[in-house]
């Protein structure tokens, strides 16, 4: 029976629990017995047991009262870069190390207010810098899946869960947790959930409350919900999203109740396929599910197009300044004064004392970028990089735009690659390509999901991507659930 | 582009973050390398394009200037390294 729980969607422990089934305490427990026995992925920087099973007890008391909320009970994973009161939040960063806030993200508070099961903190990229989480202070996270060689026998060697929201992806994958927050703020959410064949959607920025959610770069940074399912993702997206005067940039419009919305009905749909994203030296696996992708959803009901978007080959360059940028003014708060790490050298001054904490406290990707920010953004520098950055990512965003007169939804491999092996990518600029396709969404603030949708030559899961128009993410969802059914992704690690 | 020692120490500085000589000639390498890379965005024309200023187009939400929070001193000060008599303390500053 244990196992079992640990198994099912989160529709199918909704149901369970409220047929009385199974308890939310049993459930709980099956999740946490299942953490206990997966340590070695290294998915989690903090467990709380005794906040779930508290919480779990509690989601009994209100099933049984008919009280309950749409999660109660349902066992979930946070990322650590969501501020969760009483519990240390560390961004994955040593700069963290201890920081236990005071107060509740607005994301994971509104989870928690469904009647959510807070598992633990969920390691990740060191500020969700990285695509492999190799850079966590708090050591890498390994996917729990292994590569099998033509005889089917598997070939040694970990694998990366992807990144940033690495953690997240390992934790939902290996069944430890039913559902988990991620971020996405280049493709964070979208690309683990890709190596480690499950759901995963970044919403329209400004769906979710940046509220409580430690800042990299602002403008592109967005939450989103990790599932198994592509209705799991929605029923955890409709709690996550809401208007919040906390964050600025929150937007003010109605919520939708995704998972009711869903039909997989796609007649009268328009698929654009970007040219631009069918890139020289593209795996022949991955243009291949690509193409069935597109006939899948064709069967659904939907037409195909083939549109342009054609300064994608620009996209990168552009994150690669706005989010350093962004990044390098976000994290100036570490000062070693508030909160978090303080390195004083002997008889140090104040400023002294910044940079010892600074240099201590963020490990080597995460200087390297503060560093490209502030170059950027220096006098003399700052119209050449950042300006014509902004100016290019308008461009980016108009040639979206001008895509949407012509078709509803785009379909894109979600990454060029399946999940590689750790130091595989050891050169910065080969890491930054692995987010060729996810990171021009982001920049435009679209929503858009990853859903599994085949396996490599070596067995490892491949995602196809989903982008949306701004606000649509029924339709987004749609089409994933289009394809989840079509594909019968079945494999597991 | 090709960024100096001189450049590098610059830069770190500006970011308060501290760093070693032995760092310097690497960092100068791999910003050089990334920031060559993307100085590919010159070549696009942006002749009477405006900078991105918000992705999703709102209003900036006004609300009455009125104290909504406060009173969590202990609250604010929890996370302090050192926190003094109430205050944020710091190593002394003597100009």
């Amino acid at each position: 029976m244990m196992t079992v729980l640990t198994d099912l969607s989160i529709a199918a422990m909704k149901s369970g629990l409220r047929t009385r089934d199974f308890t939310a305490v049993e459930l709980t427990e099956a999740h946490l017995d299942a953490m206990a026995r997966a340590r070695h992925l290294n998915a989690f920087i903090v467990e709380t047991p005794d906040i779930a099973r508290a919480q779990a007890v509690a989601a009994d008391a209100a099933l049984a009262a008919g009280t309950a909320g749409p999660l109660a009970g349902i066992p979930i994973g946070i990322k650590d870069l969501f501020c969760t009161a009483g519990v240390q939040t560390t961004a994955g960063s040593n700069i963290l190390k201890g920081f236990t806030p005071q107060y509740e993200s607005t994301v994971s508070g509104k989870l928690l207010a469904d009647g959510a099961v807070m598992l633990g903190k969920l390691n990740m990229d060191e500020f969700a810098m990285g695509s492999s989480n190799e850079t966590s202070a708090f050591g890498k996270v390994i996917s729990p899946w292994h590569a099998h060689g033509s005889d089917g026998q598997p070939i040694a060697g970990d694998l990366v869960p992807g990144g940033s929201s690495g953690g997240s992806a390992a934790a939902v994958a290996a069944r430890i947790v039913a559902g988990a927050t991620g971020t996405d703020t280049g493709g964070s959410i979208r690309q683990p959930a890709s190596f480690v064949g499950i759901a995963g959607i970044k919403p329209t920025y400004g769906r979710c409350s940046r509220w409580g959610v430690v800042a990299f770069a602002s403008s592109l940074d967005q939450a989103g919900p990790m599932a198994r399912t592509v209705e799991d993702c929605a029923l955890l997206l409709t709690s996550m999203c809401g208007h919040d005067p906390k964050d600025s940039t929150s937007l003010n419009v109605a919520v939708p109740d995704f998972a009711a919305a869903l039909t997989g009905d796609l007649r009268g749909k328009r698929i654009g396929v970007p040219k631009e994203y069918r890139l020289d030296g593209i795996d022949p696996t991955i243009a291949a599910l690509w193409d069935q992708g597109l006939e899948w959803l064709k069967a659904a009901g939907a037409t195909v197009v083939d549109v342009s978007l054609p300064h994608t080959k620009y996209a990168l360059p552009v994150y690669y300044i706005i989010a350093p940028a962004e990044a390098s003014s976000n994290l100036a708060r570490y000062d070693g004064v508030r909160y978090g790490l303080r390195v004083t050298p002997p008889g140090g001054n104040l400023a002294d004392m910044y940079e010892a904490t600074r240099a201590a406290g963020f490990g080597h990707e995460v200087q390297r970028r503060i560093m490209i920010g502030t170059y950027v953004l220096s006098a003399g520098f700052y119209d050449a990089y950042y300006t014509q950055a902004q100016k290019v990512r308008t461009l980016i965003a108009q040639d979206f735009d001008a895509a949407w007169n012509v078709c509803d939804l785009l379909l894109t491999p979600t990454a060029p690659s399946a999940a590689f092996a750790f130091g595989a990518k050891a050169d910065p600029l080969a890491m930054y390509l692995n987010d060729v396709f996810t990171v021009p969404a982001s920049l435009a603030g679209l929503p858009a999901m990853s859903v599994p949708a085949g396996l490599s030559a070596d067995g490892l899961p491949l995602g196809l991507q989903i982008i949306g128009r701004p606000l649509d993410e029924v339709g987004v969802l749609d089409a994933g659930l289009a394809i989840e059914r079509a594909a019968g992704f079945s494999a597991r690690p | 582009m090709s960024v100096d020692a001189e450049t590098v120490r610059k830069i770190a500085r500006l970011a308060r973050i501290g760093i070693t000589d032995a760092q310097v000639a690497p960092l100068a390498d791999e910003l050089s390398t990334i920031l060559g890379w993307i100085e590919q965005l010159g070549e696009v024309d942006t002749t009477g394009v405006a900078p991105m200023t918000a992705v999703i187009p709102t209003h900036l939400a006004w609300r009455a200037d009125a104290v909504t929070d406060g009173g969590v001193q202990a609250k604010v000060l929890f996370n302090a390294p050192d926190a003094t008599s109430g205050f944020f303390a710091v190593p002394k500053v003597i100009e």
